[in-house]
């Protein structure tokens, strides 16, 4: 790492801080903090009677093996858990905060303006189908394959890492828009439509959708591509697109950020 | 060396010209037109370190925006801008650092939580060290009398409280450079005092720049050796508040109550009504004159009761607005 090491432990410790008072919020309010453990509860109940409604089918999709299509889904639980655990619960704040003026205070803090907006808040309630994402991952891999061979773990977790940079990236641009519009017209729910469509591998689409989800919006690259590495028949070229394109994203989210602030007016008092 | 220099500083927002009614929306949603609203037009001033300089003007006269240009938050439509020794609108770390803005309608601290939690994550942002920061939290807890109040959900605190706590996470990383847009908003009398009183500690202390706005001129007063007053976004004056005082202070306010209702032109005489509703009269009266006209107004007129008191600041800046007694500084 280029960076020297103490702003590196000064963001490690603000991000302790940032989640500590997040669960201390949480817990503040503890019927609040019930209600959402049993919410929890009922969503991951939800994602496996689904799963196990469609294992009953046995059903294939575009050519995959049920086991496959299994791997795809867990991908899609994983970043669907990350969306309610970090995605939403940060990034739907801004939106509040170009309103009543408060993005005053984050952006006179010496700290990342981004770093702070994405991560200052963290929902432990969509923690569980992260792991349940990852679990369902492993474990129907493992069932079509009948091994877990390294390299492609390693592949998995790393394009699954550049998947969820992408979502991230695509969604802070959209709530960036807030700073003009100051109602974000709801353009991160579309994004969230768009990611359920990742449910099930792209070649399960047909030829029009397919081209959509893999050049618009980069459906593909979250859930079938992660799948794929982990079912090692991933060409090399897929997973250099993956990694350029999560960079790409991301700088692209930061240019994006730097731009919009020119424009900022900060809510009058 | 100055650290605030600011030279034509300009503000110009796009705002949208919009009709009310269903019609005008409609009109909006089709064709918008835009109007640029200045708020703030060729200012120019400077300030030395350690000064505590007061911001003084009516309601969107500029004062706000002129604070946000120079902490940084918005960009400047044209004109030079340095403070301490920084462009603001960069926000570089160092700059960043060495500032801090109060805001009267704004808070910082999580509400759920006690004041030490937001405290916490303020050290960490900035980088103290936890230490050092337990020892400052004490000694800012100590100037401003907060005890365990520091451990207390934020949203139980009284408002006197809560801004008490706000100022802590405000000078936790010890800022050259304070700038405060209505600091005692909404505080009672006591409360406003202590905030005032500690301020004062402050800047003696730490020999830190201060800048502020406020509504009451008592803050003023007690903390602004010199104004700068602006109005429609144009400087208007920058000078001692002395100086200041001796255009405002011609007039004092004088109420009354009256044994009956007394018309207009009975009372036009002891001088300008400011407020005349049965019984209760409020007359504006040149200092000069006041213990001769309270003389007369007690000897001839059947009063049960008299107040003296300086008029509000807003009072005395529009009463100056209209008579147009004041120049541009010249620059």
């Amino acid at each position: 790492m280029a960076m020297p090491v103490a702003p590196v432990l000064r963001y490690l410790r603000t991000l302790r801080r940032f989640w500590g008072t997040a669960l201390a919020t949480q817990l503040e309010y503890q019927l609040n903090a019930l209600i959402e453990l049993l919410a929890m509860a009922g969503n991951l109940a939800g994602s496996l009677l689904l799963l196990w409604l469609f294992h009953r089918q046995g059903v294939a999709l575009g050519g995959w093996s049920w086991n496959a299509v299994l791997v795809v889904l867990g991908a899609y639980t994983f970043l669907d858990g990350l969306t309610s655990t970090l995605l939403r619960p940060n990034l739907s704040r801004i939106v509040n905060h170009v309103q009543e003026g408060t993005l005053d205070f984050v952006l006179l803090k010496p700290i990342d303006s981004q770093f702070w907006l994405s991560l200052r808040t963290i929902s432990p309630a969509g923690l569980p189908e992260m792991g349940l994402g990852v679990v369902l991952m492993l474990w129907a891999a493992r069932r079509e394959l009948g091994a877990l061979p390294p390299a492609p773990l390693l592949a998995a977790a790393v394009l699954l890492l550049a998947a969820a940079v992408i979502l991230y990236a695509l969604w802070f641009v959209l709530a960036a828009t807030s700073i003009w519009f100051v109602k974000t017209w709801n353009a991160t729910e579309v994004l969230r439509a768009a990611l359920t469509a990742g449910r099930y591998p792209v070649s399960a689409y047909p030829a029009g959708l397919r081209l959509l989800f893999t050049l618009v919006l980069p459906v593909a690259f979250l859930t079938t591509v992660p799948a794929e590495a982990l079912l090692g028949r991933l060409t090399p070229l897929t997973a250099l697109t993956s990694l350029l394109l999560a960079c790409g994203a991301l700088v692209i989210s930061r240019a994006f950020w730097a731009f919009a602030l020119r424009f900022y007016t900060s809510a009058s008092s | 060396m100055a650290t605030v220099m600011a030279r034509g500083l300009r503000k110009t927002f796009r705002v949208a010209d919009k009709q009310p009614g269903l019609a005008g929306t409609l009109r909006h949603l089709v064709h918008r037109r835009w109007r640029s609203v200045q708020a703030v037009r060729e200012v120019s001033f400077s300030i030395e370190a350690g000064e505590v300089v007061g911001f003084l003007g009516p309601n969107g006269a500029g004062k706000t925006t002129t604070l946000k240009l120079l902490s940084g938050l918005i960009h400047p439509s044209g004109g030079e801008l340095a403070v301490a020794g920084h462009r603001p609108f960069r926000r570089e770390r160092a700059f960043l650092e060495s500032i801090t803005l109060v805001m009267g309608q704004k808070q910082q601290l999580i509400w759920d939580l006690p004041p030490l939690d937001s405290l916490r994550v303020n050290a960490a942002v900035y980088g103290i060290p936890e230490r050092e920061a337990r020892r400052r939290i004490a000694e800012l807890a100590e100037m401003l009398e907060l005890g365990e109040e520091l451990t207390r959900p934020v949203r139980k605190l009284s408002l006197g409280q809560r801004m008490k706590a706000e100022l802590m996470a405000a000078l936790l990383h010890r800022p050259q450079m304070l700038f405060l847009d209505e600091p005692t908003l909404g505080l009672d009398i006591n409360a406003q005092a202590r905030v005032r009183q500690f301020l004062a500690d402050y800047n003696r202390r730490t020999g830190a720049t201060v800048l502020l706005t406020s509504h009451y001129m008592a803050d003023i007063t007690a903390l602004c050796p010199r104004v700068l007053l602006i109005h429609e976004g144009r400087l208007f004056h920058d000078g001692a508040l002395a100086e200041l005082s001796e255009r405002l202070a011609p007039w004092r306010q004088v109420r009354l109550e009256l044994a009956r209702p007394l018309s207009a032109a009975q009372l036009a005489p002891y001088g300008e009504i400011e407020a005349l509703e049965g019984c209760e009269v409020r007359l504006a009266i040149p200092r000069e004159r006041l213990t001769a006209t309270i003389t007369r107004l007690l000897a001839q007129l059947p009063v049960l009761d008299l107040e003296v008191s300086d008029p509000p600041i807003e009072e005395l800046i529009g009463r100056l607005f209209r008579q147009g007694s004041l120049e541009p500084a010249p620059r």
